[in-house]
């Protein structure tokens, strides 16, 4: 193994540059590296302008994701070693807005989030659910969304979406999941009122099932599958609207 | 207004967005809709380190447990330190803070018949640590960011870091902060502030802490007056993975896990911590608490009876009896991160572990509501000091703390926001010293001066010299020099990145400070506890010294920037001191 691999970064400050140019570094090939890693020895010791999101380091918070190479990763889960013997491009992520270097602006996922209604939608809420009882739920229950509530908010699929890249209305992958997430939970009444959220403003029709967002998932969730079911929720609402008289349904 | 000093006002502010920050902005949404409340976090909240949480949280369910079991397992955990006021109230209320995360959605993992399920933990004599697989803290995180999200008049600053708290006559008025995306360093101005940033693991340079764990509320309260609680006491956790630090949850031997030196042997035994058993005992062996772990694996290295790594001496925690199912139902992520970082599968490899800086016992001194002894300000869970964990906290309350001191302290401030005043006029030119200060000094200061990862690294590398899992008077001294030293030459690191959009050196400037007062303040409290108790072992004074140091010992800021550290009375309500047994 070399001793050594060039990264080249994406650089972009919005005060000075008109445009993102690329910046080469040679950052140390050691087996534990990762690509996160090789940045944080430019940020230490090469080049302390370099800006870029990161902190747990154990996949976990979501914050670094960055294209490497062209796909979307989580920076502190790609090793350096699997991308020698280089030059390891490292692109803020694909789809949104470059506030700075690597770092994107998601506050278009930010706001769209709570419109799914991310929370347990139920007639008892805590409040009226006497204090020392908890839902009984069994384990395959829990298993019935557990996939859907390991989403850490990466934005790997958003970058990866092709539909989202054209079409920034689509309400995108994580927050469908998430929906569905809450849908499949069986302590949760709310799936009439995210159907309605997700119909309007193109919700899931926009997605034209390419699958790129569950290919890309870090966590192994599944977003592609909850959108088809979101699809096939809302065409059983439109058959019903054919059928049933109003107020049947 | 937006564009003067002062961007917006609110009634109570919440700094950090992890468990006890969200906890405490839903409790004061609940209790008062009226108020205004806002939480400023310099991550987005679900990126805070709760997070990374794995094991479990504590509260009392189990037909066969008690609250008094509880609390007598947590206070000798704390080597009789923690306030037991203040466990009483926590023991007492962690089960139905934990019901209302059920309630919220939080994914806990389930019996067959569909209750929640209870796994043991380190020091516990019963089973009461509530578990989402190994991912607690993240299925908590998750579910407190997803329900603050049904609080729409909750408003968030998102990515912004506050450099200061704002402080007239004694009461807290505000924070300047500073809007990572734009640059924009304005004010907001608030009746009460709650603090909720979490620890400072930062300051060492092996710990499971992630990046932001750079202890920015204990300095913040520290400078403003608020004194910091038994900060002599950092956790170090006994399974951390060699060269990342990266966390192997508790829960991997209170599954069954063992662990074992170079002979293979579960060296545990040797240490006043029981006989080992084929299946897990509760508060014995592997299921001691972390402190005395922590100590038995330095021993283990003075015998030459640890393995050589490349990145120092190891053990290995050995799951092969488990079983791929158990591991991969109760312990996925122990698995996932073991393949990812380590390269190797658990379920047929020895895992290899050191003890790794995982938590601090200490922080802004608090009562039982949060509140700190300065008006107006409050703090909750690892920032701050209630004390419920004592010399030693015990694995899995750290999570119920942050709901159920999130929650208290969020009430608190609702209620003394409610009664406040309006906001002194000076507290605005303040916040324009403040803003100066930060524009002038140091956006406007350009590179060549000191090196900011440099002084970081030689700051760690002082701490853990000096603050490691045995200590001494004449190193504690040594490490304290050092400091001074790296406290004047922080005056002059140089900002190459004078740009204001998303600027992270400066954001490392100011943590870097940050992590130099905390630093200051934990060798400060470790010089003055002559004694050996829970976290804090000299090896010069081995014993515990209840006549001179049953006491809690306070860090204050004096008007020159040294640190003076004074006394406040442990409080005993049931459970006089005794001696800490395990395993026999």
């Amino acid at each position: 193994m070399a001793d050594s691999i060039r990264l080249r970064v994406s650089r972009y400050r919005p005060d000075t540059d008109p445009e993102p140019h690329w910046q080469e570094y040679d950052v140390p090939l050691r087996k534990e590296w990762t690509v996160l890693d090789g940045l944080n020895h430019v940020k230490n010791e090469v080049d302390t302008t370099l800006s870029f999101r990161w902190s747990c380091r154990m996949g976990i918070c979501g914050s670094c994701g960055m294209n490497v190479d062209g796909e979307p990763r989580l920076t502190c889960a790609t090793f350096l070693s699997d991308h020698a013997p280089g030059p390891v491009t490292v692109e803020p992520l694909a789809n949104f807005p470059v506030v700075r270097d690597l770092v994107v602006d998601l506050s278009d996922f930010m706001a769209k989030l709570p419109r799914v209604k991310p929370w347990i939608i139920h007639p008892d809420d805590h409040r009226t659910v006497e204090p020392d009882v908890e839902y009984l739920q069994t384990p395959e229950q829990l298993d019935a969304y557990k996939q859907f509530s390991m989403c850490i908010n990466c934005m790997l699929c958003y970058a990866a979406c092709p539909v989202y890249g054209l079409d920034p209305e689509f309400i995108g992958p994580a927050a469908i999941a998430l929906a569905e997430r809450y849908d499949l939970d069986s302590r949760d009444r709310g799936e009439r009122e995210r159907l309605d959220v997700l119909v309007e403003h193109d919700g899931v029709y926009g997605c034209t099932f390419v699958g790129e967002c569950t290919r890309v998932c870090p966590k192994h969730v599944d977003p592609a599958a909850a959108i088809q079911r979101y699809k096939l929720k809302a065409a059983m609402e439109t058959v019903k609207a054919f059928l049933l008289p109003r107020g049947a349904r | 207004m937006s564009d003067g000093v002062i961007r917006a006002a609110h009634d109570v502010l919440i700094v950090g967005g992890g468990g006890a920050g969200l906890r405490a902005a839903i409790a004061i949404a609940e209790v008062d809709p009226r108020l205004d409340v806002a939480v400023v976090s310099k991550v987005y909240p679900m990126r805070s380190h709760t997070v990374s949480a794995e094991g479990g949280a504590a509260g009392v369910i189990a037909a066969d447990d008690s609250l008094d079991e509880h609390c007598y397992d947590t206070v000798s955990g704390s080597d009789w330190l923690g306030d037991q006021d203040a466990v009483e109230a926590f023991v007492r209320e962690a089960p139905e803070e934990l019901l209302r995360l059920e309630h919220w959605g939080c994914p806990w993992s389930r019996r067959p018949d569909g209750r929640v399920a209870v796994r043991a933990f380190g020091g516990m004599k019963k089973k009461r640590t509530w578990f989402a697989a190994d991912k607690t803290g993240f299925h908590m995180l998750h579910t407190l960011f997803q329900t603050s999200l049904k609080h729409g008049e909750v408003t968030r600053y998102d990515e912004e870091f506050v450099t200061r708290l704002l402080v007239d006559d004694g009461r807290v008025h505000g924070v300047v902060a500073i809007g990572l995306l734009t640059g924009r360093i304005q004010a907001l101005t608030a009746k009460a502030v709650v603090l909720g940033t979490g620890g400072c693991g930062k300051v060492f340079p092996f710990t499971t802490n992630a990046n932001i764990n750079t202890g920015d509320g204990m300095a913040l309260a520290y400078r403003a007056g608020a004194p910091l609680k038994d900060m002599e006491f950092v956790q170090y956790h006994p399974t951390g993975l060699p060269f990342t630090g990266i966390l192997i949850t508790e829960a991997a031997r209170a599954e069954g896990g063992w662990l074992i030196n170079k002979d293979g042997y579960r060296y545990l035994q040797d240490y006043d911590l029981g006989r080992p058993t084929p299946t897990p005992e509760l508060r014995s062996m592997e299921l001691g608490p972390r402190d005395r772990l922590s100590q038995a694996f330095v021993h283990e290295v003075e015998k030459g009876r640890t393995v050589d790594s490349p990145y120092g001496p190891i053990v290995h925690l050995d799951l092969r009896h488990l079983g791929a199912k158990l591991i991969d139902t109760k312990l996925p992520f122990v698995r996932e991160l073991c393949l990812k970082y380590e390269r190797i599968d658990p379920v047929h490899e020895l895992i290899p572990v050191r003890p790794v800086v995982h938590y601090m016992m200490g922080g802004v001194s608090t009562d039982i509501d949060g509140a700190t002894p300065l008006a107006g300000l409050y703090a909750a869970g690892e920032t701050a000091c209630v004390s419920i964990n004592g010399a030693n906290r015990l694995g899995s309350n750290s999570l119920p703390e942050c709901l159920v001191f999130g929650a208290r302290a969020g009430r608190a401030a609702a209620e003394y926001a409610s009664a406040a005043g309006r906001t002194p006029a000076v507290v605005e030119a303040q916040a324009g010293d403040e803003v100066r200060r930060l524009e002038q000094d140091l956006l406007g200061r350009g590179p060549g001066g000191e090196s900011i990862a440099a002084l970081r690294d030689q700051m760690q590398a002082a701490m853990e010299e000096a603050a490691g899992i045995f200590r001494t008077g004449p190193t504690m001294a040594k490490g304290a020099d050092t400091l001074a030293e790296l406290q004047e030459r922080v005056g002059n690191v140089g900002l190459a990145d004078t740009s204001r959009s998303f600027n992270t050196e400066l954001l490392a400037a100011l943590e870097l400070a940050n992590m130099l007062d905390i630093s200051e303040c934990i060798l400060q409290s470790g010089l003055q506890r002559e004694e050996s108790r829970g976290a804090h072992q000299r090896t010069d004074f081995p014993a515990r010294d209840d006549e001179r140091f049953l006491t809690h010992l306070l860090v204050h800021r004096e008007s020159d920037g040294t640190a003076r550290v004074d006394r406040s009375p442990v409080t005993i309500t049931r459970w006089p001191p005794g001696e800490r047994v395990y395993g026999r």
